[in-house]
């Protein structure tokens, strides 16, 4: 994902071509470079990989039996199965909506544009608890609108959508911006058709960008808690997170079921931006 | 991340090295921090950690406790939130003098911890400073004539009760909606039956006691469970709220315990709590006294110059569930009576 810059398409309707990094700067890994990678693999063990292991040896407490009895619970499942088939709803609709507003700010010239740019940002800037209150406001039972999705499924995915917006926007935004126009004109006058050009010379670049957004978007939502909590009513069976069932389980100081719940949404995560980053790589090679 | 390296063993050799200076470095710094953590706390320092609806009572508790000789030079280092969390925190290893939970249970797992002695309850008062109860929260004016219990199972009345799953404190509510089929003369089955139907009629389960009432003001529901000081603390800030004191309802005792390398003054402290003037700054942020005599006008309360009406039948947890610990097992523990009326209500709906 840290290539996304480097993915620009240099040939006219032809492969896009990955800039590898010289080889040269792998053997000139000086000093300084060296001390960088080993602050970087301290600092990102003390951060993720020792509090992540920690989560994951905490669920193997209970032993297998412990492990499946939290697993099998029906309310455990099925706020499980809410809790991923929502984000994977939110994060499909975050690659398309995500990139159009991304292409509408970046190849859109209008009033406002860039209030709207900055406006992006404030799902992440509110306090989630802010935004639950701000969405209960506006989509319950006494919304303005005349929208009412509290306590019900479509909250849960309202809440969502909200929280996780900006990812695929913020990843897809510069690239678009990098993106040499010369390249769509000259694709076109050689006779390439405007959906041929996006194919095979917009898409290819775009790619590993939405997909990085979408992997964030989804990582986010599948353990997002605070946003929720008081616009989805948190009922069980319907619309309660995997998180809150976390929170249940701490509070009855029963780590091990938590550290379960916890573990289970970090293989889900895994696997979900490991299918992303195949996905991306088939498409951006394939061009 | 998909460009392969190839490493000489010259480079390997370097990297290392760079590797073990940034470990060093990184050790430093960590050990750096612990060596001088322990320094800032003296003995006139009381670490208070609390959950977070009795901070307007503790503000001038402790201006009053200031003035007193026992508490001269004292000073207070504040912690609030969630009781839980600041129970589970404090377990976790977060300096604490003196705390004060919502409920007895979070204050046992600190007797299991170490942390505090077990007999911080055997003292007359049961290591209780202050009592509440648990009332039904209503819109203004009670525009759906909810006056008790049976009122809220009513077609089309919506619940909203903080998560007994995920919420200490609402544990408080549940027991009380539960106690009042048997202060009727029911039988436990009767009130499993009740019990069912308040889950049914619960629209939204909030995490917390506070998130509960942010949920209801903000227009979820018809009736909120909720304490009573919660409820007046709630129109002494301006929201469009009344609230009911039913006829059968639980008493709520919320406990305070000094913890076992408290300083000197954490006790004082803790004494203090039971003067009638700490008592009376309880009792005016809407906290029933654990003291007799003790009277003030609490603005607020449906009637302030008499604001804690007796009712009825008052159960407690202590003489009508058994104790904390029989009930959390009776009811709260994995597979017990709350858990599986929620699993069932949740499928039916």
């Amino acid at each position: 994902m840290s290539q996304t810059t480097s993915t620009l398409p240099r040939e006219v309707a032809g492969r896009a071509v990955r800039e590898h990094r010289p080889a040269r700067s792998v053997n000139a890994l000086g000093r300084g470079s060296g001390l960088a990678l080993g602050t970087s693999l301290i600092w990102f063990s003390l951060l993720v990989l020792i509090p992540l292991a920690a989560v994951v040896v905490q669920a193997t407490n209970g032993g297998w039996s412990g492990f499946w009895h939290t697993l099998t619970n029906p309310q455990t499942l099925a706020a499980l199965k809410l809790t991923v088939g929502e984000s994977l709803l939110v994060t499909a609709l975050n690659v398309v909506m995500g990139t159009t507003i991304a292409w509408v700010l970046v190849r859109e010239r209008f009033p406002g544009a860039a209030i709207l740019d900055v406006v992006i940002d404030l799902p992440f800037a509110l306090p989630t608890i802010v935004a639950g209150l701000v969405l209960l406001l506006l989509y319950g039972p006494r919304s303005p609108l005349g929208i009412d999705v509290a306590n019900a499924r479509p909250a849960v995915f309202l809440a969502l959508a909200f929280v996780t917006l900006p990812f695929v926007v913020r990843t897809t935004q510069p690239v678009l911006e990098e993106l040499d126009r010369d390249v769509e004109e000259a694709a076109s006058s050689l006779g390439a058709s405007a959906l041929t050009t996006f194919r095979r010379v917009i898409l290819p670049s775009l790619v590993p960008a939405v997909a990085a957004g979408a992997a964030l978007s989804f990582a986010r939502a599948i353990s997002e808690y605070g946003s929720l909590v008081l616009l989805s009513g948190n009922r069980p069976f319907n619309t309660e997170v995997a998180s809150v069932r976390i929170i249940g389980y701490i509070e009855g100081d029963n780590l091990a079921a938590a550290s379960v719940i916890a573990s289970v949404l970090l293989v889900v995560a895994l696997v979900v931006i490991v299918v992303l980053d195949l996905i991306q790589r088939r498409v951006s090679r394939r061009g | 991340m998909t460009s392969k390296h190839a490493v000489t063993p010259h480079q390997g050799r370097r990297r290392g090295l760079a590797l073990a200076a940034g470990v060093t470095a990184a050790l430093a710094a960590l050990t750096g921090c612990g060596a001088t953590s322990d320094a800032a706390s003296s003995s006139n320092t009381i670490n208070l950690v609390a959950y977070s609806t009795p901070q307007t009572a503790f503000k001038s508790i402790e201006a009053a406790f200031e003035k007193t000789s026992g508490g001269k030079d004292v000073s207070f280092k504040e912690s609030y939130g969630p009781s839980g969390d600041q129970s589970r925190a404090v377990a976790g290893g977060l300096k604490a003098d003196f705390v004060n939970f919502s409920l007895e249970s979070d204050v046992t797992r600190l007797v299991d911890g170490g942390q505090v002695a077990a007999d911080w309850n055997a003292g007359p008062d049961k290591g209780i400073v202050a009592d509440s109860v648990v009332v039904i929260v209503v819109r203004k004016g009670n525009p759906k004539h909810i006056e008790g219990w049976d009122d809220l199972v009513k077609p089309g009345i919506q619940i909203v009760t903080p998560n007994p799953a995920s919420s200490g404190g609402a544990r408080w509510n549940t027991l009380a909606a539960y106690g009042h089929v048997l202060a009727q003369g029911g039988t436990e089955d009767q009130a499993k039956d009740y019990l069912t139907k308040f889950f049914q009629h619960a629209v939204s389960l909030p995490g917390s006691a506070r998130d509960a009432l942010t949920s209801f003001t903000g227009g979820n529901g018809d009736a909120l469970i909720s304490y009573e000081n919660e409820a007046i603390l709630a129109r002494q800030n301006d929201q469009d709220v009344d609230y009911i004191v039913p006829d059968q309802t639980l008493l709520i005792e919320t406990p305070a315990a000094v913890t076992k390398d408290a300083t000197p003054a954490a006790k004082k402290f803790l004494d203090f709590l039971y003067t009638p003037e700490a008592q009376k700054d309880f009792v005016k942020s809407g906290y029933r006294p654990v003291v007799d005599g003790v009277t003030a006008d609490v603005e607020g309360a449906n009637d302030p110059s008499n604001p804690f009406p007796t009712p009825a039948k008052l159960l407690t947890i202590e003489g009508d569930f058994g104790g904390w610990p029989a009930a959390q097992k009776k009811f709260f523990d994995d597979g017990a009576i709350v858990p599986t009326i929620q699993e069932a209500t949740g499928k039916t709906q």
